[in-house]
């Protein structure tokens, strides 16, 4: 399988390209994108920060499977590749609960989303400060919508 | 000796070297025990068949140049002396590139006046990272070896220069508790306790652990799982992590451990080195 971007096999062959200097930070980025490009998901299922969401999450018990469903809102989004994670805070009897989640787990079978939120930050870690009706985000109802 | 054959396979060696890509798709070297060198490229996480995330380290192994045959007859032990990553032959000293190619010296005539064989080269370029493999092979001066020797090879163990921290105190290096915060204890929260006892011996045993130089050495990783082997883009994928910077020289070899037989860290993933 040739390594995806600029990088082809055939350039990978020739004797010129082995001799730039090892750790060539270009290149090794580029020998790490195709071992993860393995692990990568096809297609994500689409949501952004502020979102309320249900992640559904496949568990194995015993040799049955089940679905679980874990709801609340994506209030970060880290990393890249095969290491991207995405982290959904709900309250569960008035106790803060957050759980992180690999973007490209095999063990999420899909990602809903139930309500759109307006967020003027990337990470809403503010919201762990808050209680009761404070927590709630206004609505984004054009991107509701286009969905 | 075999200097004859060995003179025989020169040219061969020479017109392959003209195309790699032959080379690379040659069947596997054998070897006693397999062994190859390469370079770290990173870390970085991959999905099990079950999505367990496994966290793993890409090495760049291979292909490499074997440059030198030793018998037990003439060297004492058997082993081959392999090359890995060319050098540019501005920067590698006449004995670097007389490893490689024939050159041509005062003490080579005498020796060919006299009717000495000179020994094979392996007619390539001078090579970066030069280290011997144990065990009889039957590689031949010349013969490329990629991260297909690995097939089939469940476990390896990687060796490299761990990366240098410089003067480290003993919680880093040895590990140590160092003290506590608080009960009076006075700016001494990282330093170890006592070293040693009373008048009686009255004085430090050798080896005794404490601050110093740490790292930037020989460091052995054992056992660590082959997840994958990309033989397209030679690249050993190992599970767990591995001495040294990212760029680093290391050498990959088979494990000499036991072989896994369920429990903690048994193989779950399917090998996908034959796609």
């Amino acid at each position: 399988m040739p390594l995806t971007g600029k990088q082809t096999t055939t350039q990978k062959n020739n004797s010129q390209q082995l001799n730039t200097f090892p750790g060539d930070p270009k290149m090794s980025q580029q020998i790490l994108d195709h071992v993860e490009s393995n692990s990568l998901k096809t297609e994500i299922d689409k949501f952004e920060i502020g979102d309320t969401v249900d992640v559904h999450n496949r568990i194995l018990e015993g040799n049955k499977e089940r679905t679980q469903v874990f709801n609340g809102v994506v209030i970060a989004r880290s990393g890249a590749g095969s290491r991207e994670m995405f982290t959904v805070r709900r309250i569960v009897s008035g106790e803060g609960v957050e759980r992180k989640f690999p973007v490209h787990s095999p063990k999420i079978a899909k990602i809903v989303v139930k309500r759109s939120g307006v967020t003027r930050r990337a990470k809403l870690y503010y919201l762990r400060d808050r209680i009761g009706k404070a927590v709630r985000l206004r609505e984004r109802r054009t991107d509701v919508a286009s969905k | 000796m075999a200097a004859e054959d060995q003179k025989d396979e020169t040219p061969e060696s020479q017109s392959e070297s003209d195309v790699p890509a032959a080379i690379a798709a040659s069947e596997p070297v054998e070897m006693e025990r397999k062994g190859l060198l390469g370079r770290k490229i990173g870390m970085t996480q991959i999905f099990d068949d079950d999505g367990t995330v496994v966290p793993v380290t890409v090495i760049e192994a291979g292909p490499c140049t074997v440059l030198l045959s030793r018998s037990a007859g003439r060297d004492g032990y058997d082993a081959i002396q392999v090359g890995y990553r060319d050098k540019p032959r501005r920067l590698a000293s006449r004995s670097v590139r007389g490893q490689v190619v024939k050159l041509e010296s005062k003490r080579a005539k005498k020796r060919s006046h006299a009717g000495i064989e000179m020994v094979a080269k392996a007619d390539c370029e001078p090579q970066r990272f030069v280290r011997e493999f144990r065990g009889e092979t039957k590689a031949q001066v010349g013969q490329k070896i990629t991260v297909a020797v690995f097939e089939g090879c469940d476990a390896v163990d990687v060796i490299g220069v761990s990366k240098g921290r410089g003067t480290a105190g003993v919680m880093k290096r040895h590990g140590f508790s160092g003290q506590r915060a608080t009960h009076g204890v006075k700016k001494v929260h990282r330093h170890q306790g006592g070293t040693g006892m009373c008048q009686s011996p009255g004085r430090l045993f050798k080896g005794k652990k404490m601050a110093g130089r740490f790292g930037n050495e020989r460091s052995t990783m054992r056992n660590l799982r082959l997840v994958d082997i990309d033989n397209d883009q030679n690249l050993l994928v190992v599970r767990g992590a591995v001495p040294g910077p990212n760029g680093g020289y290391v050498v990959v070899r088979q494990t000499n451990k036991v072989k896994r037989s369920g429990g903690v860290g048994t193989p779950t993933s399917k090998k996908k080195g034959a796609k």
